[in-house]
């Protein structure tokens, strides 16, 4: 196999607004990004899946709830279970969480408000696949949007996530959501699934603003290129 | 059969929504110790008893009604008539 630009799937629900935006951004770092649509159970040879933001049908009954049950979504917890990298963006992350592949739950913000602003988050660890770009302690400037981004776990539950290890990134200053422990992004156990409210393809290109969003981004891209043509 | 399922926040839950309630009865000028805010669902379930019922409507608040991490539920049944 010759190597070129990694695929990486954007599965795109009914109500997805951000696949188009996470595609391009992909693109532009190097990937080649295949919008697939949330019907189809089989996902093509990927090596990475992003599931990008928006209201999946329409965030109804708790956001991310019925996306879980999409075709789509079996074979991506399939694809995690491989070992496979699962990136969620916002909705993404509100997705992961509900189908289990995520700890944890994503609440109305305790504003009871929709925030969209930028928001400065702390890197907490680099040696997950999607943060190898950044540096412990990193501020990275991101823009937030939702209205349900206030994360959620039980005391118990937290305590075992800061014990693993599993809060990559943190709200630094005034938290937009009310999340617990500031958490703004976290990883599953094995470190290839992550979920945050922050959108990265929003920052990847100085006309927007910032471009932190890129260096994740462009982490998942590398690593997907890895695992696609390590072994060719 | 007719089944209708109450859930709500969990004891100790924050519930932005019940506060902003609460607060709003407050400013009309109602004693109100506190106002939580939960969710109802009428359900017509294809069932032959009640025992049945039941047990579907456990699954359907298991698998998607009811997140057990900050929702609690309640089912109740009526026969259809």
């Amino acid at each position: 196999m010759t190597e070129t630009a990694p695929r990486i799937a954007v599965v795109v629900f009914p109500g997805s607004n951000d696949d188009r935006d996470a595609a391009l951004a992909l693109e532009s770092l190097g990937a080649e990004p295949v919008l697939h649509w949330h019907a189809e159970p089989e996902l093509p040879d990927v090596g990475a899946v992003v599931l990008p933001g928006g209201f999946s049908y329409g965030d109804y009954l708790r956001a991310g709830a019925i996306a879980r049950f999409s075709p789509a979504m079996r074979a991506v917890a399939d694809f995690a279970t491989d070992g496979g990298f699962v990136l969620g963006i916002c909705n993404g992350f509100q997705v992961l969480c509900e189908a289990g592949l995520l700890p944890g739950v994503l609440r109305p913000n305790e504003s009871l408000s929709f925030v969209c602003r930028d928001a400065a988050v702390r890197v907490e660890r680099n040696d997950v696949p999607f943060l190898g770009e950044c540096e412990i302690g990193q501020r990275l400037t991101i823009p937030v949007k939702h209205g349900e981004g206030c994360y959620f776990a039980d005391d118990e539950l937290l305590a075992q996530l800061e014990a693993n290890g599993q809060v990559v990134l943190r709200y630094d200053g005034e938290s937009p959501n009310g999340s617990v422990d500031d958490i703004a992004g976290i990883v599953n156990a094995d470190g290839n699934v992550m979920g945050l409210m922050p959108h990265p393809e929003h920052a990847a290109d100085p006309l927007l603003g910032s471009t932190d969003g890129a260096l994740i981004l462009k982490a998942l891209v590398e690593r997907a290129r890895e695992r696609l043509f390590a072994a060719a | 059969m007719k089944a209708t399922v109450l859930v709500r926040p969990k004891p100790g839950i924050l519930d932005p929504q019940g506060k902003a309630v609460e607060d709003s009865l407050r400013h009309l000028g109602f004693k109100v110790e506190e106002a939580r805010v939960g969710r109802l669902l009428d359900l017509e379930v294809d069932a032959s008893d009640p025992d049945q019922a039941r047990a579907e409507v456990e699954r359907m608040c298991a698998e998607l009604l009811a997140n057990p991490l900050i929702e609690s539920y309640e089912i109740e049944l009526a026969e259809t008539g």
